[in-house]
């Protein structure tokens, strides 16, 4: 619970009051139709929040369990919807952790440039709509237009705007098309003149700093014990990036920077996403210049379809397509975690094998998830009016909490 | 009072009031949405068309007319019947009213030549607040019932701030007759300054527009609505109630625009030209067109503000109002009273 300074006049004594109980969503407009608070009111105050969630429950980890490893690749676009790519490459890491492989490097390099332009759309969404909910509608929409360019970009890369189904299990669906480089710097151009024109609305606009700063606090002893991840972690000062942490695919040859936030604050998460978009970018530029040439897929017919030509000509790739496609990439037994950077946090996920082709349980870590346990906290002994701004600034995705 | 004389008025009114303004607060629907659609880089409204004539989604306006008038009117269970339809022209109403002392022209082009001006147009607006809390309290809603409860707070605190405002004109113009004030803003400062309201009363003129949106409740004072949190006091509304309640929340921009022209823009005045309205003619025409330019620079001037900024929360806008405004709108007054007891 936090403490803050409001000017409400007291109740005189002997006064008959009684706290208004108000119903916030599913069915309202900050809720995404995704998740319900029930607060209780003292005037304008919030006293009590009861948040409740599992508005879009559809059984993700059960359905994954019918499928073939590589099946599951689909149903991970429909978790964090705003940035499926993120999630892709989560997925199939951790099944080549459990399969002891590693990915060739252009494709660890095209991996990870997926991942940032993905976190960059998240973020775009993430403080577009945070400036939305306290009434500044224009910077959400350059956000919009931004990310609907990196939408363009991921179309011309995996042929869907959100599900995107990019990664396979040793590899990629395909390589990246002649010409991304242009389409991205294209895409980045938008992006960057709208983060400009974004921060001249908002960084030193005194009426956004009223209402961001000292909104929604929560310290970092709290932040970890409820398991914060990403920017709402960093917020509050945690120098914890999954990124730099525990380095995966080829995050330890690039160069950037974790920007942390010293309060906790609606403000610090703002100025973080703010600044990790920039950082974004600044991977995606060495990405540019350093992707090498080569092949995307491992060379290993029982984890990557064979080529179409061998398919159809010889009796080794008839026989690889048809068992990779009827039995699945045989997994040896076994469980691994493997986590990666999200847009929201730690995104993780745990497979067990019990040595076929399909997992015997796949499990998902959402980030938002164990932020939205603090979300009581944070909104508690506020305004009303700082509820969905504290709502928007955590960035909770129904797909993803819910799964 | 002659048949003539009542001709004459209702002339004025179906002029001024019915044409002029209710139609320029259809056109303004349409002009903040497509200004903030060139401000957000969008395509803005472009659909509504007749006989295959687009003209800029100026059409829009008629079919939000249409549509208002054809949707099913919803009332909640629970609902105050009586008071939820009479909300509506409660809110409309006062708001049309307050046109009536409005000088838009020289000489007899204003309704009603009130001595009272500025003073019936405070006691007209305060009715406003009807409108906003019965409409809350009627809906059974506690979200309209939280935004009519900031309306009200909202809109008594601002009337303060905003009276205390004019005080200064009324001292320097020594009149509280809107007609009054324009006919003295005709006079010239050394002999070339046209003594304006905004260059008399400068920081009045910051302040006056300040508590006139947010008595008005337009963003960033636009926490009675409030879109994204408690979707306003008017959440229960469809059709044609919340059409009303739309309409005479842009009647209240130009409102605002007609006075803040008036008291600080000189109203009809066209610098240096007929400052006492009595040329007839072509210049009376160009001293209304004028009028009206400076109406709609206003108005526009207001949207722009509301697609710019954020929106305030509620106790930051009672501590500006409170803590900030009325001191300034104090310390404007006795800085007036002293230049004034010094100069003349």
């Amino acid at each position: 619970m936090i403490e803050k300074p409001i000017d409400i006049a007291p109740v005189p004594e002997g006064a008959p009051t009684e706290y208004s109980t108000i119903n916030m969503g599913p069915s309202h407009p900050a809720m995404h139709g995704t998740v319900r608070i029930r607060l209780t009111l003292d005037g304008e105050v919030v006293k009590d929040a009861d948040i409740e969630i599992g508005f879009l429950h559809r059984g993700f980890e059960k359905m994954c369990e019918a499928g073939t490893w590589n099946q599951v690749v689909p149903y991970t676009d429909r978790l964090n919807y705003v940035s499926p790519l993120i999630n892709n490459v989560g997925y199939v890491g951790a099944v080549e952790k459990l399969l002891g492989i590693e990915v060739p490097l252009r494709c660890q390099y095209i991996r990870v440039f997926c991942s940032e332009i993905a976190r960059i759309a998240d973020h775009l969404t993430a403080v577009g709509a945070q400036a939305l909910e306290i009434g500044a509608y224009t910077p959400f929409l350059w956000a919009m237009q931004a990310r609907e360019e990196l939408y363009f970009l991921m179309e011309f890369i995996t042929g869907a705007r959100v599900t995107t189904c990019y990664t396979r299990v040793g590899g990629l669906r395909w390589d990246l098309p002649e010409g991304w480089q242009d389409k991205y710097l294209a895409a980045e151009k938008v992006v960057e003149a709208r983060v400009v024109d974004m921060e001249a609305l908002l960084t030193r606009n005194r009426i956004f700093i009223d209402r961001m700063a000292d909104v929604g606090v929560i310290g970092p002893q709290d932040a970890v014990a409820y398991g914060f991840t990403g920017p709402c972690l960093r917020a509050t000062g945690v120098d914890y990036d999954v990124r730099k942490n525990l380095p995966y695919l080829v995050y330890d040859r690039l160069d950037f920077d974790v920007p942390i936030g010293t309060k906790g604050d609606n403000l610090d998460r703002y100025l973080v996403r703010m600044e990790e978009i920039r950082q974004s970018i600044r991977i995606c530029r060495q990405i540019l210049t350093d992707i090498p040439e080569g092949p995307v897929n491992v060379d290993d017919w029982r984890v990557v379809l064979p080529p179409k030509e061998q398919v159809y000509n010889t009796i080794e790739g008839m026989i690889a397509h048809f068992e990779l496609i009827m039995k699945g990439t045989p997994v040896p037994k076994g469980e691994a975690y493997f986590a990666v950077e999200g847009g929201n946090g730690e995104v993780g996920f745990y497979v067990v094998s019990d040595g076929s082709g399909f997992p015997y349980r796949v499990h998902c870590r959402p980030p938002c998830f164990a932020i939205m346990q603090g979300l009581k906290d944070m909104i508690v002994g506020g305004m009303l009016a700082d509820v969905i701004p504290t709502f928007d600034g955590i960035n909770m995705i129904g797909g993803e909490i819910d799964r | 009072m002659t048949l003539t004389f009542v001709l004459l008025t209702l002339a004025k009114i179906l002029g001024f009031i019915l044409v002029f303004c209710v139609i320029l607060a259809a056109i303004l629907t349409w002009v903040e949405r497509k200004m903030s659609s060139i401000i957000q880089d969008r395509i803005g409204p472009n659909r509504a068309e007749i006989l295959g004539f687009r003209a800029f989604g100026l059409f829009h306006p008629i079919a939000d007319m249409i549509k208002s008038f054809t949707k099913e009117e919803f009332v909640p269970a629970g609902a105050s019947k009586t008071l939820f339809f009479l909300a509506p022209a409660f809110a409309l109403v006062p708001t049309l009213c307050a046109f009536a002392v409005v000088p838009f022209g020289p000489g007899d082009l204003v309704i009603s030549n009130l001595d009272s001006g500025m003073l019936f147009v405070f006691a007209i607006m305060g009715f406003g607040i009807y409108g906003v809390t019965l409409g809350g309290w009627a809906s059974a809603s506690n979200f309209a019932m939280l935004g009519a409860l900031r309306g009200a707070a909202q809109m008594v605190s601002y009337e303060v701030s905003m009276g205390l405002n004019v005080v200064g004109i009324f001292a320097v113009f020594g009149s509280v007759s809107l007609t009054a004030i324009v006919g003295a803003q005709g006079h010239l400062l050394w002999g070339w300054l046209p003594m304006w309201g905004i260059v008399v009363q400068p920081l009045g003129f910051v302040l006056f527009l300040v508590a006139a949106m947010a008595e008005n409740k337009r963003a960033p004072f636009d926490l009675p609505e409030g879109e994204s949190e408690i979707i306003g006091y008017f959440v229960e509304y469809s059709a044609m109630g919340f059409a009303t309640f739309m309409l005479s929340e842009f009647l209240e921009v130009i409102v605002i625009a007609c006075i803040a022209a008036t008291l600080f823009f000189g109203g009809w005045q066209i610098p240096w030209l007929d400052p006492t309205g009595t040329a007839g003619g072509w210049i009376t025409v160009a001293q209304v067109a004028f009028f009206a330019f400076k109406v709609l620079f206003l108005c526009w001037f207001q949207m722009l503000i509301r697609w710019t900024v954020p929106r305030f929360r509620y106790d930051q806008v009672m501590s500006l109002g409170w803590k900030v405004l009325l001191p300034l709108s104090l310390a404007n007054i006795l800085a007036t009273a002293v230049v004034l007891a010094l100069v003349v």
